[in-house]
Formats: C-alpha cells, structure tokens, sequence
C-alpha cells in the first residue's frame, strides 16, 4: 500500500475522516481515498492504491514474448489496444524486429479507435460523477456508452474479442482487416464525430456544468511538469506534450493531426482536449483506413502460431501515447524466449498521483468531479 | 342519504390517500419510461405489459426485503424517521382540491397550510441522516437543512404571487381568479415568478440538480444509505407524494387548475387538473435528466443572491400592481 498525505491548514477543529473507496459508486475503479474534512471542505487526502495488484510485471517474465501480448492488454483494460502495443513495441526494439508498412498502420487506425472508445468510457463516467446515476450525467453515460458499443463491434469483427484483444504480435499484427470492415468502420466513425457535437451542446451550452468544471481541480503547469503526468492532464494544464508528434512511432509521422493544449489546467480544460482528440482520432483513423499500404501483416512468417520469439540480450524503454497518457515498457532481455524482468509505466498511475496536491481545499463534491477528469484505470496503476 | 361531515371528510380523505399512492407508484413507472426514452433505451418492460405491473412488482419487492437496523444507529430516531418524512409530504393534498368541490378540505388559508406542511419534511430528512449514525448520511442531513431553509423562502414568496394576485389564500379562489388568464401566462409578473417556483420546487423537492441530498456519486445514497426494504420504500414514497404535491400546487397556482373546455363537470375538470400537474412534473423530470448536479456552495449562492431576491422583488411587484389595478384577478 502506498500512503501519501499531504495537509493544509484550516482554521475550524472539528474534523471528520471519511472513506472515498475502495468501494464507492464513483470511485474508478478500486482507489481509496481516506478525506479528512472540516465541513464540506476536504483539508486532508490519504490516497490508498494497491487494491488491484495482480503480479503483472512478475507474470511477464514467466510467459514468452508471444504469450504476453494478450495478458498486457489487462494492464489498461479499458484502452487494450495501446497497453499490447507499448509491449509489443519494447519486444521490437529490443530485439530489432521489423514491422511492415501494413501493419503499422494497422496499429495506428486500433490505437485511435481505442482511443475514441476510451474516451468514451471517460465522458459517460465522468459525467455520471458529477451528474448522479439518477441524473443528466446518466443520459450522458448511456449516449457515450452507445458510441463505445460500435467501435467495440468492430474490435468484435477485427479480433473476436471486445475488451482484450491479443491484437498485436511482435512483428506485426495478428490479424488482417475482414472483408466489410472498413465501410463498417467509416460509417461508424461518421456517426461518432455527429454525436460528439451533440454532446457538446449539451454538455457545454449547460451553465450547471460549466461552474461545475471551470476553475475546478487547477493543475498548474509547473505541477503538471514536476509529477510527471501526461495526457490529456498535460496538454490540459498547457504542455503541448504528445508522443504521437514528440518521438513519433508506428509511421505517426505520416499522419496529419493537431495536438489540442489548453492552458487554463482545470476539468473543463481537461475536458475541451479530450473532446478535441476526439476529433483528431478520428480523422487519424480515416487517414488511415484511406492510405492503408497493402503487403504483409508481420515480418514474421507464421504468426498466428504460437512460434517462439527470442530476443537477443539488451534491454530498451518504448513509450506510446495512450488514451491516458504515456504508456511505457521497459525490457531486459536475457537472450531467451521470455523477458528477463519486465517494467510498466502507467499512465493512470503519475497521473493519479497529482490528486493529493489538488484536493485540499475543495468541496466534497468535487473530488468526484477532479478523480473522473483525471481518468484513471486501476488495471495500470496497480498492475 | 348524507354523511355527517366528520364521517364524510374521513372518507374522502381515505379516498384521496389511497388514490395518492397509487398515483406515485405509477409516477414512477411514467419517470422511468419517459427518462428511457430520452436516454434512446426502452425502459421497464417485461412485468406485465410494457411493464405496466412493474411499480407493483417493485413494491411488493420493498415489503419483502429483509429489514436492517444498523447496530450503531439510533434506532428510535432511525425507525421513526420514515414516517415522521412521509405524514407532511401526504398530509400537503390534504387542502388539493382536484376540482370545484372535489378535495379533502378546501380551506381558507389552504396555500399557507400547504407551504407550512410541506416544509416539515426536512424534519423527517434530518432524523434518517442523524439517527443513521453514517458519515455520509450525517452530511446529506447537513446538506438538507442548508438547502431546504435556503429554498423555502424563495419557494413560498413565488407561491405567494399568485396569492396576492388573487387576494385569497384559499386554492378554490385562486383557481376561479384565473379564469380569464393563467397566473404562469400573466405578463412578466407571472412568467417570472413561475419560472422561480419551478426552480425553487427543483430545490425543495432535491431532485436533480439541486439533489444534493442523494447524491449517490459523492454521499451514496445521503440520508437513506441505511435504510432498506419498506423503510426506504416511505422514504420514496414521501419524497415522490410530495413532487406530485408540488406539481399540483404548481397547476393550482400558475395552470389554473380545473379550468379548460367542459371544466363545469367535475371529472372533466379532474382531468384537465391532473392533465396540467403531470406536465409540471414531466418538465421536473425532464430537467433532472438532463443536467448535473451543482455544488452544495453554488446552490446556496443561487439561492441567497439571485432567487430569493428575485422572488421578493416579484412579490413587491405584484403587490404594488394589484394597488394600482385597484382589484384582484386576471
């Protein structure tokens, strides 16, 4: 367990603890918060993580490469496809395997369709947070969930699976598209991007939600910096920091996007970047269904076989941008068919620890409101 | 044969208690069809047809739940608290009349009982949060007295307008004063003070987004996160008997009750009244699926420095037009 408590001082002496989590409607997940209030005000954070730790890093050096793609997509399982590709892509480096043209392409059109899906997810929970289930943020959960049903679908059709695909495969992809699948996908991205305006007239044209986020859980710059979060916070508090543009991987240097910043550092900001990715993840996923280069899936023959990969000694750090932020792998290799030791950089977990710096001194209800912008999955914080 | 008056106004009043309740079961059913609808799913459908027995399901449901008393709670307070929250919200239709002559009593000062009663209910909201012995019950009740005494005043001076209007207190007046013009659609006056009852309701009635009472995404539940089975089932019940009361006082007050085409006959104007309360309703309900919650800060802010203000500066007004007109009415 991992204790942090960071205090500020208030002028009242009747104090009371309360518990946020493990087991709370609102908690994403599996975090406690243990809040030290004065009122309705929150002059104390306890954050409590652990609670869903199963052994991830251990696990990757007891299955081979080949095994471990479809067990690293339950690292963030709500964003799978970019958790597979950060491992897969420390795998390559590290033993200097080649990805065709084909399939790296494949990856970027699965990693911004992910990304959309995730930040799906995102909206409709953090909207339920702030709005209630019994409430507008329910009509806004349900929408949201609808749109992540269709990408799912076509995860369904690409992979056979919805939440963990095993996607990725060092060298390439598993799978090809099927036949159908890109006019699918293109009417379904078409739908998408109409519903996003929808839901930011509702949402934004909504004077109840705008005092709700504006001026709400303020990430400084030099805050944002100094704990090391990434993502949307980052490029909310005003970085513009993406690794799609910064140390561009998987051909992202072919693709045309904006990288949305905000400077303003508080949950609407947050929350413009996210609706903003929205859109360049879209027209990302359509540069790609448009250019997708033909030729083979993988470099290497006999893919869908559970053939040994062996990595020859060397260690490496490959980092993706996920729909959370960076998403990183480091690798040490022993020259064997297995990682020698196997290290996950969360996203959700730097992100999250800038919580106990934001919450002192606000109101109860809007720790909800600050936890749900900033995101977080507990399968990548605790591993 | 006529009925001796006491003997009389029992009977109505059992009439009218029973078909109250039967009333809110079935408001329940019309809420969650309707919020299916917005949210494009369909909503209670696989007891009875189109899930018209669901309500009864869900009660009968209620009744059979094993009952828990916390071990640390206060178990008078605890055990009390339902009913002492459900008597003012069933007692309010107590001075409803449905149509000219129809009603349990039509009083003389019947807006005035109304606004006393119904804000008794805080009394019940804050013995659950208290006698619970939660931490987040015990912040729900903070939260309800804060909100419930910040909404009552703007609540009852956007009620008084229409009395004011009229120049009676007595619900029967002021419908029959407003059979030349609806007080919601008397210029500015009425428009006004129709949209600060229709806010200040919201906030009385903790629905969304003034719930912060409930709150089940920060506070659980608030004040009922301990109760179960037939306790919680008051608990709904009063709280669903008090909108349906306010949404009644709403079409009273600014709909002009019983008044439409055919409203000499009592069951046609019955049915233009209860016609006129479920859209007040339905627009509550609309409004609670549709926004968000706002912040226990921002509601008393909203309150203190803009409602209740408002609220009595439409009074004065109404006050001063009605010494200007020389006369009551529309």
């Amino acid at each position: 367990m991992v204790h942090q408590t960071v205090e500020i001082g208030y002028g009242g002496s009747e104090r009371l603890t309360m518990n946020m989590g493990p087991q709370h409607p609102s908690a994403h997940g599996v975090f406690r918060a243990i809040l030290t209030l004065e009122g309705e005000t929150v002059v104390g954070v306890d954050a409590v993580i652990g609670y869903l730790h199963r052994c991830h890093e251990k696990l990757g050096e007891t299955l081979t490469y080949v095994q471990y793609p479809s067990i690293a997509s339950k690292t963030d399982y709500v964003a799978a496809m970019t958790a597979e590709l950060a491992y897969v892509s420390a795998v390559e480096l590290v033993g200097k395997i080649d990805v065709p043209k084909r399939a790296q392409w494949l990856r970027v059109l699965a990693a911004e369709l992910q990304r959309v899906a995730s930040h799906c997810l995102w909206l409709g929970t953090w909207c339920m947070d702030m709005g209630g289930a019994l409430g507008g943020g329910a009509t806004v959960f349900l929408y949201a969930i609808r749109e992540r049903e269709d990408i799912l679908d076509l995860f369904e059709s690409l992979t056979g699976a919805r939440l963990l695909y095993g996607f990725h495969q060092p060298g390439g992809t598993r799978y090809d598209l099927p036949a159908g699948w890109t006019e699918q996908c293109r009417k379904t991205l078409d739908r998408v991007e109409q519903r996003l305006g929808e839901y930011e007239a509702m949402l934004e044209d909504n004077a109840f939600f705008l005092v709700r986020t504006q001026g709400v859980g303020v990430i400084s710059r030099e805050l944002a910096q100094e704990i090391g979060v990434s993502g949307p916070l980052l490029r909310g508090s005003g970085v513009n920091h993406d690794l799609r543009t910064a140390a561009p991987y998987s051909s992202y240097e072919a693709f045309e996007f904006r990288v949305p910043v905000e400077t303003a550092g508080d949950c609407y900001a947050r929350y413009r970047v996210r609706m903003v990715e929205f859109r360049e993840s879209i027209k990302i996923a359509r540069q790609a269904l448009d250019g997708l280069p033909e030729g083979p899936i993988s470099s290497r023959p006999g893919v869908k076989s559970v053939g040994q990969v062996r990595v020859p000694k060397g260690e490496g750090y490959a980092r993706v941008e996920g729909a959370r932020g960076e998403v990183g792998c480091y690798l040490v290799a022993d020259g064997g068919a297995k990682p020698y030791r196997l290290k996950w950089r969360g996203a959700s977990f730097s992100n999250l620890s800038v919580l106990p710096h934001i919450l002192p001194g606000v109101k109860v209800a809007d720790v909800v409101a600050i936890m749900g912008s900033v995101d977080p999955v507990f399968g990548e914080v605790d591993r | 044969m006529t009925l001796p008056p006491l003997a009389y106004h029992a009977l109505v009043g059992f009439v009218v208690l029973n078909v109250v309740i039967g009333m809110v079961t079935y408001v329940t059913l019309l809420e969650r069809k309707f919020a299916a609808r917005m949210q494009s799913r369909i909503g209670p459908y696989y007891v009875g047809p189109h899930g018209l027995l669901q309500p009864i399901a869900d009660a009968i449901k209620l009744m059979i739940k094993e009952d828990v008393v916390p071990t640390a709670a206060d178990r008078w307070v605890y055990n009390l608290a339902p009913i002492v929250f459900l008597v003012p919200c069933v007692l309010i239709f107590a001075t409803l009349p449905f149509a000219p002559g129809l009603g349990v009593a039509d009083l003389n000062i019947g807006v005035l009982f109304f606004l006393a009663v119904s804000s008794l209910e805080i009394v019940g909201l804050f013995m659950g949060g208290w006698g619970s012995n939660n931490k987040y019950a015990l912040l729900s009740a903070m939260r309800a007295v804060n909100q419930i005494i910040s909404y009552d005043l703007p609540f009852v001076f956007a009620a008084l307008v229409p009395v004011v209007l009229a120049g009676s207190l007595q619900m029967s007046v002021i419908v029959e004063a407003q059979r030349g013009l609806w007080f919601g659609a008397y210029p500015v006056i009425g428009w006004l003070s129709f949209i600060a009852f229709l806010v200040a309701t919201l906030a009385a009635e903790n629905r969304v987004p003034f719930d912060i009472l409930e709150a089940e995404s920060e506070l659980v539940a608030g004040f009922r996160v301990e109760y179960s089975g037939m306790k919680f089932a008051l608990i709904q019940l009063g709280e669903y008997a008090h909108m349906i009361g306010t949404s009644f006082l709403g079409a009273l007050l600014f709909l002009g009750g019983w008044l439409g085409p055919g409203s000499d006959y009592v069951l046609i104007g019955a049915f233009w009244f209860l016609l006129k309360a479920m859209l007040v309703f339905l627009v509550i309900t609309w409004v609670r699926w549709s926004f968000v919650r706002i912040r226990v800060d921002q509601i008393l802010a909203i309150s203190w420095k803009l409602l209740l203000p408002a609220s009595l500066v439409l009074l004065l007004a109404a006050a001063f037009w009605v010494a200007v007109r020389g006369g009551h009415g529309a």
